[in-house]
C-alpha cells in the first residue's frame, strides 16, 4: 500500500503536567472517528493503571487516526504522545524526533510554566513546527488574552490566532484538527532510499517478542526484511510491520519514509532496541546512523530487598519481567548485612524509581525495603583509580581517598514573584549555586541554579511545591561533575551499625542530616524490652544520638467472654507487625524505617 | 456451661464506657425483658445436656430494671436450664438505682453474689468518669447490699484516671479494704475507641484534666497489687483480686475455657468450639424476637475455632490468671504435649524474665503481667 506523503501528519502534544494533554489526545482521537465514546475510556492513552492514577504519561505511546479535513480530504494522523516528567528528557527527545510538529497545549489560567518552556525549547531544536492552543478556556480564572501575548512574549511564537480550546468540554476542538492539517508540515523522505527508522520505544510482548515503535524517515521496511540496529549491532529479520489503532496493533504490508507504525522481529531483549537507535536494511544500508543517539545511563541508586527473604527469586524474576520492556533499569544482585539479599537498581529518576517500585508491589505483589536513593558519585583514590559509587556501603576506607566528585544538575525553576525568596532559601539550604534571575513577566520569575543531583533526589520536588504553594515548577538537565567534600553517614542501632541506612552526604549538612536521622528512626523503632541508643556517625565518631526508651506496659486489663475476638485481633495485628520488622542484633526495626531518610525536610 | 444475660440500659453513659448500653424508657425496658425471656426459653432446648455452673447478670446497669424484672429473667432460666445448687450467680449494680426492694427480689431470684461499681473513692474523678453518683452514694449502696444479707460482693475500682495521683488511687484502695468487700477488680483505664474519652484522649495530643503518663501508671497497677495483698487480697488474674475462696467463678471460666452462652443483644457466646454473638441492634432485636426462628435468627460472625486457635485461647486467655496454664491440662484437652508446641516460645520468654515455669506450669511472671500482650502474641501460632 503506498501512502500519499502528503496527507500524513506526524505531531505530538506538548504540554506542562496537568495543562490538559491527555485530556485533547482524548478528543482528538474520538473527533477523528476511529473509536465511538463507548470504548473511550477516560484517557485513552494513559493505558497503565498506574498511569492514569498518577496523571503522568510513563510509557511514550501512539495512535493512528483518521481525519477527514474541511477541504474533503482524508488525513492519517498520526500522534506521538510524550512522557510528560524531567526523569524521561531523553525519551520525550527521542519522540519529538519521530515528529514534523508539535501542539503545544497551555492552560488559559495557569499560563506558561518550567516544563512548557523545557518542552518547546527540545521540539524547536529538532526543527520541529510548534502551534499553541490555548486550552481550559472553560474554566472561570481563564484568561486566554493575556496567556497569549505571553506565549508571543516568552516563547516568540505566534498565538494571536491559537485555537482557543476547552479539551474537557470538547469546545472548539474541531479547529485544533484543522490547524493541524494546516501548520503541521507533510513528512518527506524518499521511499526507494536505503532504510533509515528512528526507534522511538519498544515493549516487550510474550508472543511477539519486543515490539519497536519506529518512524520511517527514508526507504521502506517490509516483511522477511533483514534489519540491523546500528547502535547495538543487533540482527533480525522482520515479522510484521503494522501501524497503530487506538490500543491494538494493525499489521500492513510495508511502511515507508514518512510513516510511523511498529515492526517485529521475534526479537528477545528491548536491550537490542535502543531508544534512539537507527534500523536500516543489512542488505542495503543507510551510510549513517540518525543523529541525536544516546546510551541511557542511570541518575538514581537504591536497594531493593524482599521484605520476606524468601522471596528474593521472584523480585529477581519480576526485575528481569520489568526489565524487558524497561530498558533504562538496571539491576544487579547485592548483599546487605541487616536486609540480606537484594538488588542495587538504577533509574533515570526518583519518579522512575517509585513507579517501579510501586509496580513491583502492585503487579508483581511484592513487599519491598527500599534503601535511601542516591546519584553515582566519583571516588578518586590516592593510587590514582577512580571508582564509580552506587552504594555507600562500598565507599573505600577513608585514608585511600584523595577527593570524591558528585553529580551536578543545571536546574530552571519557575515561579510567581512573592515566592522567589522561599525557592531561594530552599536552593540555599540545598547546596544550589545561583546563576541568575529572568523575568518571564510582571508576577513570575525563572530561576537559574546548580544543584548538586544528590540535594533533589530525595524530596526536593515536594518541597519546592509545598513552600510555593504549588504555584513553582522545575525542570533540570544533566551538568556533570564537581569536587565536593562529602562524607558517609553511618547509623547505629542499639551500637551496631546498619549498613542499609548508611549515605553519602555533603560534610556541611552531616551534623542535621545525622540529627534528623536520628529523630526520625526514634519515631519509626517501636520501643523493646530494654533502653535502644540510635546514633548517627561520621568515620567511627558519633554526632547525634536518640534513644528510643524501654516498653513498660503493654497489657489490656480487662479481658472478659465478649472481648475474645478482639483481644485476639489485637494481638494477630502485634504478631503481623512483629513479621514486617528487620532484626539488627536483637533490634526489631520496621521497614519503613529505611526510607526514613527521604522525608527529612520539615518545612 | 456458664450463662451471661446482658441488661443494655442505663441512666445516662459514662465518658469512658463502650459497652452496649443506652438509656431508655420503662416500656422499652419491659419489652426487652420479655423478649430476652423468649430468648432464654429459645436457647434452652438446644443446650439441655448443659448444667449451667454460674449466671452473671451484666450490663449497662441491671440494676436500673425494676426487681420485678430480674425475677422474672432468672425464674426463667431456673424454669429452663439445668441449674446447680450451688451455681454462682451475680448482677452489677450501680450506686444510686439501688433500693431495698430490689435487693430482695434478688435475693428471691438466688442471686448470690453484688457487683458494685464505684470506679474510684474520690467525687471530682467520678464527675471526670461521668458517673452518676458519689462516694457517698455509694457507701449507701454497699452498706443496703449487705444489710440485705449478701456475704459475697465484689467493687469495681479503676486506675490510670484522668487527673488521678498515686495518693489519690492509694486513698480510694484503702477506703475500700476498710469496708472488706470478698473481691476487688482494679482496672487501668483503657481509652476505647467511639467514647468521649477517645475523642479527648485517644489522638495523642495532650487533654485536660492529663492521663497519668506511662511510668505512674505502671507504678499505681504495683501499688494496687501490694496494698490489696497487704489486706489479706491476693491477684488471682491481670485485673483481679479477692479474699480467700472468693475468686469470681464466671469469670474464671471466660479464661480457662469453660463453655458460656449469652443472651441478650450483642451477648458473647462460645460452645463446644463455637463462637457467636447475638444481633447488636435493640430496635432489631425487638423486631425479630417476633419471628418463629428467633432466636437462631440473631446469631452473628458464628465461626469454628481451629484446634489450633483453640491451643492459641488456652494459652492467651490462661495465661491472665496468675496460676497460669498447666502443661498437664494442655494435654488432657488437646492431647499433645504443650512443650512440643510452645516449647521454643516459653523458653524465649523465660529467658526475657517474662515467664516462670515450674514444670508443668508455665505463668506470667511481674514483668510479664506489665508487658503480657507481647507475651501473647508469640503464642499464637503459624
Amino acid at each position: 500500500m503506498s501512502l500519499d506523503q502528503s496527507k500524513i501528519r506526524n505531531f505530538c502534544i506538548i504540554a506542562h503536567i496537568d495543562h490538559g494533554k491527555s485530556t485533547l489526545a482524548d478528543r482528538i482521537i474520538e473527533r477523528t472517528g476511529l473509536l465511538t465514546s463507548r470504548e473511550m475510556q477516560a484517557q485513552v492513552l494513559d493505558n497503565m493503571e498506574l498511569e492514569r492514577e498518577r496523571g503522568i504519561t510513563i510509557k511514550a505511546q501512539t495512535v493512528r487516526t483518521v481525519y477527514k479535513a474541511k477541504d474533503g480530504e482524508e488525513y492519517i494522523f498520526n500522534l506521538i504522545d510524550t512522557p510528560g516528567h524531567v526523569d524521561f528528557n531523553y525519551e520525550v527527545s527521542r519522540s519529538l524526533a519521530a515528529c514534523d510538529g508539535a501542539v503545544l497545549v497551555v492552560d488559559a489560567a495557569q499560563g506558561i510554566e518550567a516544563q512548557t518552556l523545557a518542552n518547546v525549547y527540545l521540539a524547536l531544536d529538532h526543527d520541529l513546527d510548534v502551534f499553541p492552543v490555548i486550552n481550559k478556556i472553560d474554566l472561570p480564572s481563564a484568561d486566554p488574552d493575556r496567556v497569549a501575548a505571553e506565549i508571543e512574549d516568552v516563547i516568540g511564537i505566534e498565538a494571536h490566532d491559537a485555537p482557543r480550546i476547552s479539551a474537557k468540554t470538547g469546545e472548539n476542538v474541531e479547529a485544533v484538527l484543522e490547524a493541524i492539517v494546516e501548520k503541521i508540515p507533510a513528512p518527506k523522505g524518499d521511499p526507494e532510499a536505503p532504510l533509515q527508522a528512528l526507534i522511538f520505544d519498544s515493549i516487550y510482548d510474550s508472543y511477539k517478542g519486543v515490539i519497536v515503535f519506529c518512524r520511517i524517515k527514508e526507504g521502506t521496511v517490509r516483511k522477511g526484511m533483514p534489519i540491523r540496529m546500528m547502535a547495538t549491532g543487533a540482527t533480525a529479520d522482520v515479522v510484521e510491520v503494522g501501524y497503530f489503532g487506538a490500543g491494538q496493533f494493525i499489521p500492513c504490508e510495508e511502511l515507508s519514509a514518512g510513516m510511523v507504525g511498529y515492526i517485529t522481529a521475534s526479537i528477545k531483549n528491548v536491550k537490542d532496541t535502543e531508544v534512539g537507535d537507527t534500523i536500516t536494511s543489512q542488505k542495503n544500508p543507510c551510510k549513517e546512523p540518525l543523529p541525536g543517539y544516546k546510551k541511557v545511563t542511570s541518575m538514581v541508586y537504591c536497594g531493593l530487598y524482599p521484605a520476606d527473604g524468601a522471596k528474593y527469586p521472584d523480585l529477581r524474576d519480576a526485575l528481569e519481567k520489568l526489565q524487558l520492556n524497561d530498558a533504562s533499569l538496571f539491576y544487579e544482585p547485592e548483599t546487605s548485612v541487616a536486609l540480606g539479599f537484594g538488588f542495587r537498581c538504577g533509574f533515570l529518576g526518583l519518579l522512575h524509581l517509585e513507579i517501579i517500585q510501586e509496580r513491583l508491589e502492585r503487579e508483581y505483589n511484592l513487599d519491598l525495603v527500599t534503601t535511601a536513593p542516591g546519584v553515582i558519585y566519583r571516588v578518586h583514590k590516592k593510587n590514582g583509580e577512580m571508582i564509580e559509587l552506587t552504594n555507600p556501603s562500598n565507599l573505600p576506607d577513608p585514608t585511600e581517598i584523595e577527593y570524591m566528585e558528585e553529580p551536578i544538575v543545571s536546574a530552571e525553576i519557575m515561579v510567581t514573584t512573592e515566592f522567589v525568596g522561599a525557592i531561594m532559601k530552599l536552593c540555599q539550604e540545598r547546596r544550589g549555586v545561583y546563576l541568575g534571575m529572568e523575568y518571564m513577566e510582571e508576577t513570575r520569575a525563572l530561576l537559574k541554579y546548580d544543584l548538586p543531583l544528590n540535594e533533589i533526589i530525595y524530596d526536593f520536588f515536594d518541597a519546592l511545591k509545598s513552600r510555593s504553594r504549588g504555584y513553582a515548577s522545575f525542570d533540570y538537565d544533566m551538568k556533570g561533575y564537581q569536587r565536593s567534600e562529602l562524607v558517609k553517614l553511618d547509623i547505629l542501632v542499639n551500637k551496631e551499625e546498619v549498613d542499609a541506612l548508611s549515605f553519602i552526604v555533603h560534610a556541611d549538612s552531616a551534623y542535621e542530616r545525622g540529627r534528623k536521622m536520628c529523630e526520625k528512626l526514634k519515631e519509626e523503632i517501636p520501643r523493646h524490652l530494654f533502653e535502644i541508643p540510635i546514633q548517627a556517625a561520621i568515620g567511627g565518631k558519633i554526632i547525634a544520638r536518640e534513644t528510643v526508651k524501654a516498653m513498660r506496659k503493654d497489657v489490656l486489663a480487662k479481658c472478659y467472654g465478649g472481648d475474645i475476638s478482639r483481644k485476639r485481633k489485637l494481638l494477630e495485628k502485634q504478631k503481623e507487625g512483629k513479621k514486617r520488622m528487620r532484626q539488627i542484633g536483637n533490634v526489631e526495626i520496621p521497614q519503613k524505617a529505611f526510607m526514613s531518610v527521604l522525608k527529612l525536610d520539615d518545612e | 456451661m456458664e450463662l451471661y444475660i446482658h441488661i443494655p440500659f442505663c441512666e445516662r453513659k459514662c465518658a469512658y464506657c463502650d459497652f452496649l448500653s443506652m438509656p431508655a424508657t420503662l416500656q422499652i425496658q419491659r419489652a426487652y425483658v420479655e423478649k430476652l425471656i423468649d430468648e432464654i426459653i429459645g436457647e434452652s432446648g438446644g443446650v439441655r445436656a448443659y448444667e449451667v455452673t454460674s449466671i452473671f447478670i451484666g450490663g449497662g446497669t441491671p440494676s436500673i430494671l425494676p426487681g420485678e424484672y430480674i425475677l422474672g429473667i432468672l425464674q426463667a432460666a431456673g424454669d429452663y436450664f439445668d441449674i446447680r445448687k450451688d451455681a454462682e450467680v451475680t448482677i452489677e449494680i450501680n450506686p444510686g438505682t439501688l433500693d431495698e426492694h430490689k435487693l430482695e427480689c434478688y435475693r428471691e431470684a438466688g442471686i448470690n453474689r453484688i457487683s458494685l461499681g464505684l470506679q474510684s473513692a474520690d467525687d471530682w474523678e467520678l464527675k471526670v468518669l461521668g458517673r452518676i453518683h458519689t462516694y457517698d452514694d455509694f457507701l449507701k449502696s454497699y452498706q443496703q447490699v449487705r444489710l440485705a444479707g449478701f456475704s459475697n460482693v465484689n467493687v469495681d475500682l479503676m486506675s490510670a484516671l484522668p487527673g488521678q495521683t498515686l495518693s489519690s488511687w492509694e486513698k480510694t484502695l484503702k477506703k475500700v479494704t476498710m469496708l472488706r468487700p470478698e473481691h476487688i477488680s482494679a482496672y487501668s483505664l483503657i481509652i476505647e475507641e467511639g467514647t468521649p474519652f477517645y475523642e479527648r484522649y485517644g489522638t495523642g495530643e495532650k487533654a485536660f484534666p492529663p492521663l497519668p503518663d506511662e511510668d505512674t501508671e505502671r507504678e499505681m497497677y504495683h501499688m494496687t497489687k501490694t496494698i490489696l495483698e497487704e489486706h489479706g487480697y491476693h491477684r488471682y488474674e491481670i485485673s483481679n483480686y479477692a479474699r480467700k475462696g472468693f475468686d469470681c467463678r464466671h469469670n474464671t471460666g471466660y479464661w480457662t475455657g469453660v463453655d458460656y452462652l449469652g443472651l441478650g443483644i450483642g451477648a458473647a457466646s462460645c460452645i463446644s468450639g463455637f463462637r457467636f454473638k447475638k444481633e447488636g441492634n435493640l430496635n432489631t432485636y425487638l423486631e425479630m424476637a417476633s419471628r418463629k426462628d428467633f432466636p437462631s435468627c440473631i446469631y452473628q460472625d458464628i465461626q469454628k475455632l481451629s484446634v489450633r486457635e483453640q491451643m492459641e485461647e488456652f494459652m492467651f486467655l490462661g495465661l491472665r490468671l496468675t496460676e497460669g496454664v498447666s502443661g498437664a491440662e494442655f494435654h488432657q484437652r488437646f492431647g499433645q504435649n504443650m512443650w512440643n508446641i510452645y516449647g521454643n516460645v516459653i523458653e524465649d520468654m523465660k529467658q526475657q524474665g517474662l515467664l516462670r515455669v515450674e514444670y508443668p506450669i508455665v505463668a506470667l511472671t511481674e514483668k510479664g503481667t506489665d508487658l503480657s500482650n507481647y507475651v501473647m502474641s508469640h503464642f499464637l501460632l503459624d
